[in-house]
């Protein structure tokens, strides 16, 4: 690729890897929050924050990395604490009570770092809002090894929450699904909920003062929605979305080299990108996904909807031949006319028919098969059998027996017909009159 | 800050919020004051000439920024207090981060296409056009799937700020250098506002009005019962996308002159704020508004005042003390006001209890006062009712005296007691209350006598006056007079968990 030529191992490799450090550590506790239907609650933290940091620049008075760490998590595990509350004792509403915190903290943090900017050498973008480009050049030595500093914090976060989500997997997922049971069951759930809090502000402390804070709103939501797409069973959803999160991650950064190149401009934001990706791998995801997607549903109501309307077709055929025993031959024009299908779905629907060998092609038009006439046999007679005991057992009347029936006549098997013609009383004639078609011996039996 | 130069170009960018909100300082310290230096950050009182300009509206700046503020703040106020009841406050949150990729595209491709990239029109377009395409995402996600709304905002939210991020990236690198001025675009800049803003911040309030007054009956319903409203044939999906557009609107006009996390917490704060003052959604409504206006007038008048302070943060600040107020001490929902109801019938609860435990044992000594006694009752032993309900001596005792402090009962040495005519009353009205309950327990709700006395326990309490009638009617206890009912059950059994 020419975008890539200079992609340098020891230097976006670092990038690639703390994107994807960030991002698994993210979704690890990501996913409960989607759970538990809290997605926001990064945003709101990685905004609220910012007192904390003025505080520990006012009383450190440096830019020192430990007490920033130690006051922006007091202040993000003070948020969750605020926001839960302010929605219990005010009864207010949990998104609105997250946003009246979080823009009040952050009002004040921007009030203190106004204030606080003439003591100590202060820039608030520098402080919330970490570049991730700037990973490799900040190196602590392990070992023997120049390692950059972020990657080993992201690191230590990674291993952090997995830790804790491995040793908490029941209790958290009870508490998330079923905060009720988890109480019966002796689970305490607000002690799970505190501690996922915690995990929650330190993550989003540790990643955006490191690698921004886009990053890592879209790393908490977007790996784990794409995830709840994918699967109904938390670990593996788990795992699809830190799979997801590096993925996004790696995509994101050769996006970032590489898209702008196109319209003639220099890399753009890698954060920015690996949330793009994210995003473009959630949307696919919205599409495709085995279950869930949406393109699959569309498939599926598609491909139900032929069959029944094959049947349809089958079943006029079978009518036309009872009124006309010398045999009926029908045009496709003719078949939308009766049914008022559509004109691509009838001639599917026809096309489907006769490649399954129920009707036959002649010169004036179709017509049915030995095989055709069996299945339209076995439909019309669940059709009226259903009319028959609709009447019988379910007291309804005249004119709703045949929508009714018709809806049904199509998830009718053999065993349910015969159950059907059991429950009845064994007449030959539906409540119309007509005469119930007998039951065809099976197929094997001929 | 050195750190920080060379290469953080995202850095750069978001740092532009901050610097934006605290721009507002620098733009409303222009002010021909003299005090001090760019570089002084101090906030100091202001005397008496910066008083009377902010106060007296003698600069034209500061009247074209209390004005344009006090508007947005009025007209956020309005729709926030419907997006609150839609449960739907962070929608401002999210919408108003979708708008930046389409700012940076309309940036980009008007500068690519050689026109005049930071034109107002061109920016708005496409923050609208972007904030309406991340608004129907939103709704997709929601609806076509099985992600929950929470996480479909915060999906749109991260990832269109991203890709706006990454945009700018880009536009921070062309030629025309213009690039630098588009972050106050996007981030506000409150205290520079020019009176294009204040014109465009007043139509869109306008708008937002009128649309609020005409829809206002619609769009309650659909605030509170969105199923009813389709049931009665209201077009739903049409009125929230109505109410969508308000907030796309007051998000996109604000952005521009205000900034993002204060629009954010005009869109939020005042509406929650006014929650808790009433009950009644017409007054909700306007007490918003005015929460809304009055903390952007309040807050850009400090700001103004002392120029240091960001106006922006300032705003917030206010809104968020009114907040904290309206939680604490409104009197409709506030938390004090809820304590003290909540006080006040706890002791009603334990006074009326003790009352009817002494009219028991008077009822069973055979000289149960009436209910409207006007003599002093006979003397009942302490010792007696402590058995009569699950309670402590001591909580008795402090039972005991807090009603002596009310004039209910007189006590002889602390060993007897008797009820005053006025406790007399109220201890025959509650019992009679309670055995009203009974009777009403066993004869319509089948409950076995034995068992009626907890409930009955319970509900005493709260059994006004047209209720003791109708039950009365009902029970035909009317000729009953002024006499209180005969118990249902035996008095004398002994204290067990049935009489707690």
């Amino acid at each position: 690729m020419s975008g890539l030529d200079n992609w340098n191992w020891s230097f976006d490799g670092w990038i690639v890897l703390a994107g994807a450090l960030c991002a698994v550590a993210s979704s690890l506790v990501g996913n409960f929050l989607v759970l538990r239907r809290m997605s926001l609650l990064g945003d709101a933290i990685s905004h609220a924050v910012l007192p904390g940091l003025a505080a520990a620049f006012l009383i450190s008075g440096a830019r020192e990395s430990v007490p920033m760490f130690l006051g922006a998590a007091a202040v993000g595990v003070f948020t969750a604490l605020a926001t839960e509350w302010i929605r219990g004792y005010g009864k207010v509403d949990e998104g609105a009570a997250m946003g009246v915190v979080f823009t009040g903290l952050f009002a004040l943090g921007l009030v203190m770092i106004v204030q606080a900017a003439d003591r100590v050498d202060l820039d608030p973008g520098c402080v919330l809002y970490g570049a991730i480009e700037l990973t490799p050049l900040d190196t602590v030595a392990v070992g023997s090894w120049q390692v950059p500093r972020v990657v080993v914090v992201l690191s230590v976060v990674s291993l952090v929450n997995l830790f804790v989500v491995v040793v908490f997997f029941k209790e958290l997922k009870i508490s998330s699904f079923d905060p009720a049971l988890a109480k019966t069951l002796g689970i305490n759930a607000s002690i799970m909920h505190y501690l996922l809090m915690t995990l929650v502000a330190v993550t989003a402390v540790a990643s955006f003062e490191s690698v921004g804070n886009i990053l890592v709103v879209a790393m908490f939501v977007v790996p784990a929605a794409t995830a709840h797409l994918c699967t109904d069973r938390l670990s593996v959803m788990i795992a699809i979305s830190a799979i997801v999160g590096a993925a996004s991650a790696v995509l994101g950064h050769i996006g970032a080299m590489v898209v702008p190149q196109w319209i003639g401009y220099r890399s753009t934001s890698t954060a920015g990108m690996m949330a793009v990706a994210a995003g473009l791998l959630f949307a696919m995801t919205v599409f495709l996904a085995p279950r869930y997607g949406v393109l699959m549903k569309l498939v599926r109501r598609g491909r139900l909807s032929l069959s029944i309307l094959a049947e349809d077709v089958l079943a006029l055929f079978f009518r036309d031949e009872e009124r006309h025993p010398q045999g009926v031959v029908r045009d496709s024009a003719a078949v939308r006319q009766m049914l008022l299908s559509g004109g691509l779905s009838t001639r599917a629907a026809l096309l489907v028919l006769r490649r399954r060998g129920d009707l036959t092609l002649g010169s004036h038009g179709y017509s049915l098969t030995d095989q055709g006439r069996r299945r339209a046999q076995a439909l019309v007679r669940s059709h009226r059998l259903w009319e028959q005991y609709l009447v019988e057992s379910g007291g309804l009347e005249g004119s709703h027996l045949h929508e009714n029936a018709e809806r049904l006549e199509h998830f009718t098997d053999d065993q349910l017909r015969q159950r059907l013609a059991a429950e009845t009383t064994g007449t030959t004639v539906d409540p119309h009159g007509t005469p119930i078609p007998p039951e065809l011996p099976q197929k094997g039996a001929q | 800050m050195s750190k920080c130069r060379p290469l953080g170009r995202s850095a750069l960018v978001l740092a532009s919020l901050l610097v934006a909100l605290s721009g507002s300082v620098a733009a409303s310290a222009a002010q021909p004051s003299g005090r001090g230096t760019i570089t002084d950050r101090t906030v100091a009182w202001p005397t008496w000439p910066q008083w009377r300009r902010v106060v007296l509206l003698e600069d034209y700046n500061t009247r074209l920024v209390l004005a344009g503020t006090t508007l947005l703040g009025c007209a956020a106020g309005t729709v926030g207090s419907f997006t609150l009841l839609r449960k739907r406050s962070l929608m401002g949150d999210a919408l108003s981060h979708a708008t930046l990729p389409g700012i940076g595209i309309a940036f980009v491709a008007t500068t690519l296409a050689g026109g005049n990239g930071k034109s107002l029109a061109v920016l708005l377009a496409g923050a609208t056009i972007s904030g309406i395409v991340g608004l129907l995402a939103i709704l997709f996600i929601r609806n076509a799937t099985r992600v929950k709304e929470d996480a479909a905002l915060g999906i749109v939210l991260s990832v269109f700020f991203g890709a706006g991020v990454a945009v700018l990236g880009v536009a921070q690198q062309m030629e025309t250098g213009h690039a630098a001025g588009l972050e106050a675009f996007i981030y506000g800049k409150t205290a520079s506002m020019v009176p294009l803003d204040a014109q465009l911040i007043g139509a869109a309030g306008l708008i937002v009005a009128i649309v609020c007054l005409l829809l206002f009956k619609e769009l309650r319903l659909l605030c509170f019962d969105e199923t009813f409203g389709a049931s009665r044939g209201y077009p739903v999906v049409a009125l929230d996308i109505v109410l969508m557009g308000l907030v796309v609107t007051v998000t996109i006009i604000g952005l521009q002159a205000v900034g993002l996390i204060l629009m954010i917490a005009l869109l939020v704060v005042p509406a929650c704020a006014a929650r808790f003052w009433t009950e009644r959604m017409s007054v909700m409504t306007i007490a918003s508004a005015a929460i809304g206006a009055l903390s952007a007038l309040l807050g850009a008048g400090l700001s103004a005042l002392a120029p240091n302070l960001p106006s922006g943060a300032m705003i917030v600040l206010v809104a968020t003390c009114v907040f904290l107020v309206s939680m604490f001490f409104a009197p409709a929902r506030g938390l004090v006001a809820r304590a003290v109801r909540r006080r006040t019938l706890e002791s009603k609860v334990l006074r009326q209890h003790l009352l009817r435990a002494i009219y028991e044992r008077l009822d069973t000594m055979g000289n149960a006062p009436t209910r409207d006694e006007s003599r002093e009752s006979a003397a009942v032993a302490v010792g007696e009712l402590l058995s009569m309900r699950s309670w402590s001596r001591r909580q008795l005792e402090k039972q005991i005296r807090q009603c002596e402090r009310q004039g209910l009962l007189r006590t002889e040495e602390s060993v007897t007691l008797r009820l005053t005519p006025m406790g007399c009353r109220e201890a025959a009205g509650t019992t009679h209350r309670h055995r009203l309950w009974e009777l009403f327990l066993i004869r319509y709700a089948d409950v076995a006598p034995a068992q009626v006395d907890r409930d009955a326990d319970a509900i005493e309490h709260v059994l006004d006056a047209p209720m003791v009638a109708e039950l009365e009617l009902l029970l035909r206890q009317q000729d009953a007079g002024r006499a209180v009912v005969a118990s249902p059950h035996a008095l004398d059994r002994p204290a067990g968990p049935a009489h707690g």
